[in-house]
C-alpha cells in the first residue's frame, strides 16, 4: 500500500509559494474565511432574507425565470422560490457537512493515537481494519451503507463517520510514532502519568495539526459527498431543502430552463472554493 | 526476475485485504433492519418464499459458517442472485463493467493530457503569470461537484453547441468513443488539478538539482532539458499520486455514468439501490473495491518498474 490514503484527493504541500508571507495571515486564508464567514451569514439569516417558506409549493407561480419580481432568483417546477431555498439548502448541507466531519475527526484520531501508541498486535489489528475500509471508494461504501441503513441524516452520519475515520487514524498514527521517540513522550512515561494522561495532554497536542489540517479539506470532500447523495437520490429526504436535490431536479429541464442545475451548482462551487481556500490557508501557515 | 518476485509477493499481500473486502461486503447486508431474506425477495414475497431462501441462503445456520458459505461462492465467482432482475450479479456486471472502465480510460488520458503541460509550464516558469494562473485551479477545483460539472459540459457541448451526443453510449465503436469525451473529460477535470499540483511540485524539485545545471551548461536547449531530463524524473512520484487518485475517483465514475446516462456498474448500482435489489448493489460494491485494489496494484508494480530506487525486496 502507498502511504497515501485512497479516502480523498491527496492534497501536496504548496512548495514554491513566495516565503515572505510571514504573518499569522494569508491571502488564501483570509479571502476563504471572509468568504465562508458570508455564506454562514446568509444561512443563518435565511429568515430575514426571504420571506418565502422554502417548501410551501404554489403550482400557479413556478418555472418563473431568475429576475422575476417577486421571486428573485425563480422558482422551481412546484413554484417553490428558489432563493429561499437555497439559503434554507445552505443551512442544512452546511450543518450536516460541518458535523459529519467532527466525529470521524475525534474517533479516527483517537484510534490512530491508540494504534500508534501501543503498537504490537492492537497496531497491526487496527491496520489491517483500515486496509479494509481503504480499499472501497469513498463514495461507493458511503452509497452502499445509506443505502443499507436507510435514507436519512443519521444515517448520512453514521456512513461517513465509518468510512472516514480511516484517514484520520493513518494521518495521527504516523504522527504519534515519531512523538513518541522524543524526549518529552519518553519523559513523561518515566515520570509514571497513566497512559491515558500521556496520549491526551502529552501527545494530542502535539500530533494533532496534520490531522486538523486534512479535516479543512474533508469538509470540501463530505459537503459534495452529501451534496452527491442528494443528487442521487439518497440525500436528506424530500422535501427538505438541499442543493444536490435542487441540481438533480434542475437538471430534467436543462434543454428549456438551464439556470436550474446552474444556480444551486454555483453556490456548491462557491462554498466548496470558501473551504478549499481555508484549508490552503491552513496548510500554508503549518508549513512555515 | 527480482521484478517477478516482486509482483508475486504484491500478489500475495492482497490476499487479507481481499478477504477483508468481502467481509465489509458480506456484513452490509446485516446493517439492514428485519430479515435479509424478506429483504432480499422484496414486500411482496410469499411466507413460503421466505421461508425457502432463508434455509437456502443458510440463515439458519450460525454467522461464520454462512460467511464462509458467501465466500466460497465468491471464490466459484458466484456474486449472488438479483431477485429483481431474475439473472445472475456476475453477468449484469460483466455487460456493465467494460463501460467503467472504458470511462476510467478516457478519464485518465485526458487527466494526463491536462495535467502535464500544465504543470511543466507552470514549473517551468515558475512564480510566472501562467504559474499564478495554474496555481489557483486546484484550489478551485476542489470543491467543483463532478455531476454539477457534467451537467454544464452537456449544456454547453451537447445542447448548445452539439458537438458531443448528451447521453448514452451508442451502438458502434465511433459512437462509444464519441460518447466518452465528455464523460471522461468531467472526471480528468476534476482529477486533474491534484496532478497538476503534485506534478508541478515534483518539477520544481528537479529542475533544481545538480544534474539539470549540467545539463544547462552542457549548452543543451532548456525544452530539451525540461522535458527530456526533468520530466522523466518528476513523472516517478507522479505515478503514485495519480494512482491513488484514480482509485479515489473510482467512487467518482458511479456519479458521472449517471448524469451522461453510461450503462456502466456506478448506474447499475444506483439503478440497484433505487429498486432495492440487494445482491445486485452487493456485488457491484465488491467490484468497485476490487477496482481499487487492482489500481494501486498498477500503480505500485509501474512505480518500482520507473524508478530503480524502489527496494523489489
Amino acid at each position: 500500500m502507498s502511504a497515501a490514503t485512497s479516502v480523498g484527493p491527496v492534497l501536496p504541500a504548496v512548495s514554491g509559494t513566495r516565503g515572505r508571507r510571514r504573518g499569522r495571515w494569508n491571502a488564501p486564508l483570509v479571502a476563504g474565511l471572509v468568504l465562508f464567514a458570508l455564506i454562514v451569514l446568509c444561512a443563518l439569516c435565511a429568515p430575514l432574507l426571504t420571506s418565502y417558506d422554502p417548501i410551501q409549493q404554489s403550482l400557479k407561480d413556478a418555472f418563473l425565470p431568475p429576475g422575476s419580481p417577486h421571486h428573485l432568483l425563480g422558482t422551481d417546477a412546484l413554484g417553490r422560490d428558489v432563493l429561499s431555498r437555497l439559503l434554507y439548502g445552505a443551512r442544512v448541507d452546511l450543518r450536516v457537512g460541518v458535523l459529519a466531519v467532527i466525529s470521524p475527526f475525534v474517533i479516527g484520531s483517537l484510534i490512530g493515537l491508540i494504534s500508534g501508541w501501543f503498537g504490537g498486535w492492537v497496531d497491526a489489528v487496527i491496520g489491517r481494519i483500515v486496509d479494509m475500509v481503504i480499499a472501497f471508494p469513498f463514495l461507493v461504501l458511503v452509497i452502499a451503507l445509506v443505502f443499507a441503513m436507510g435514507p436519512g441524516t443519521t444515517s448520512i452520519y453514521t456512513a461517513i463517520t465509518l468510512v472516514g475515520w480511516v484517514a484520520y487514524c493513518r494521518i495521527v498514527r504516523g504522527q504519534v510514532l515519531v512523538a513518541k521517540e522524543q524526549e518529552y513522550a519518553m519523559a513523561a512515561r518515566a515520570s509514571g502519568l497513566p497512559t491515558w494522561r500521556i496520549l491526551l495532554r502529552h501527545l494530542l497536542p502535539n500530533v494533532i495539526l496534520q490531522a486538523f489540517v486534512f479535516s479543512m479539506s474533508d469538509i470540501v470532500l463530505t459537503l459534495l459527498a452529501i451534496v452527491t447523495l442528494g443528487f442521487l437520490g439518497l440525500g436528506v429526504p424530500p422535501p427538505t431543502p438541499d442543493w444536490g436535490t435542487m441540481i438533480q431536479e434542475g437538471q430534467q429541464f436543462i434543454l428549456t430552463k438551464w439556470y436550474m442545475s446552474t444556480i444551486p451548482g454555483l453556490a456548491v462551487v462557491l462554498t466548496g472554493l470558501a473551504l478549499a481556500l481555508i484549508a490552503d490557508g491552513i496548510v500554508e501557515k503549518a508549513n512555515k | 526476475m527480482k521484478y517477478l518476485v516482486f509482483i508475486l509477493k504484491r500478489l500475495v499481500s492482497l490476499i487479507p485485504v481481499l478477504l477483508g473486502i468481502s467481509f465489509i461486503v458480506f456484513f452490509l447486508i446485516r446493517l439492514i433492519p428485519g430479515d435479509p431474506a424478506t429483504t432480499l425477495l422484496g414486500s411482496h414475497a410469499t411466507p413460503d418464499a421466505v421461508r425457502e431462501l432463508r434455509t437456502q441462503l443458510g440463515l439458519t445456520k450460525p454467522l461464520w459458517s454462512q460467511y464462509l458459505t458467501f465466500l466460497g461462492h465468491l471464490l466459484q465467482g458466484n456474486l449472488g442472485y438479483s431477485y429483481v432482475y431474475d439473472s445472475p450479479v456476475g453477468g449484469l456486471i460483466q455487460t456493465s463493467l467494460p463501460v467503467t472502465i472504458w470511462l476510467l480510460i478516457s478519464g485518465t488520458v485526458f487527466t494526463l493530457l491536462i495535467a502535464v503541460p500544465l504543470a511543466v509550464l507552470a514549473a517551468a516558469r515558475r512564480n510566472g503569470i501562467a504559474d499564478n494562473i495554474i496555481r489557483a485551479v486546484p484550489v478551485v477545483g476542489l470543491g467543483l461537484p463532478a455531476f454539477w460539472l457534467g451537467i454544464m459540459l452537456i449544456l454547453v457541448f451537447g445542447l448548445k453547441l452539439g458537438w458531443f451526443p448528451v447521453a448514452g453510449y451508442g451502438d458502434t465503436l465511433p459512437e462509444h468513443l464519441r460518447g466518452m469525451v465528455l464523460p471522461g473529460f468531467t472526471i480528468a477535470l476534476t482529477l486533474s488539478p491534484i496532478l497538476i499540483r503534485s506534478l508541478r511540485a515534483s518539477m520544481i524539485d528537479v529542475l533544481s538539482s545538480d544534474y539539470i545545471v549540467t545539463a544547462h551548461a552542457k549548452g543543451i536547449s532548456t525544452s530539451r532539458v525540461v522535458l527530456g531530463h526533468a520530466l522523466r524524473n518528476a513523472a516517478v512520484s507522479s505515478v503514485t499520486v495519480l494512482g491513488v487518485n484514480i482509485a479515489y475517483l473510482t467512487g467518482s465514475t458511479l456519479v458521472v455514468e449517471r448524469v451522461f446516462s453510461l450503462p456502466g456498474i456506478g448506474q447499475q448500482m444506483i439503478n440497484s439501490i433505487l429498486g432495492r435489489d440487494f445482491p445486485t448493489v452487493q456485488g457491484i460494491t465488491l467490484i468497485f473495491a476490487i477496482m481499487v485494489v487492482v489500481v494501486n496494484l498498477l500503480t505500485d508494480v509501474t512505480h518500482a518498474a520507473l524508478d530503480p530506487r524502489v527496494k523489489l525486496a
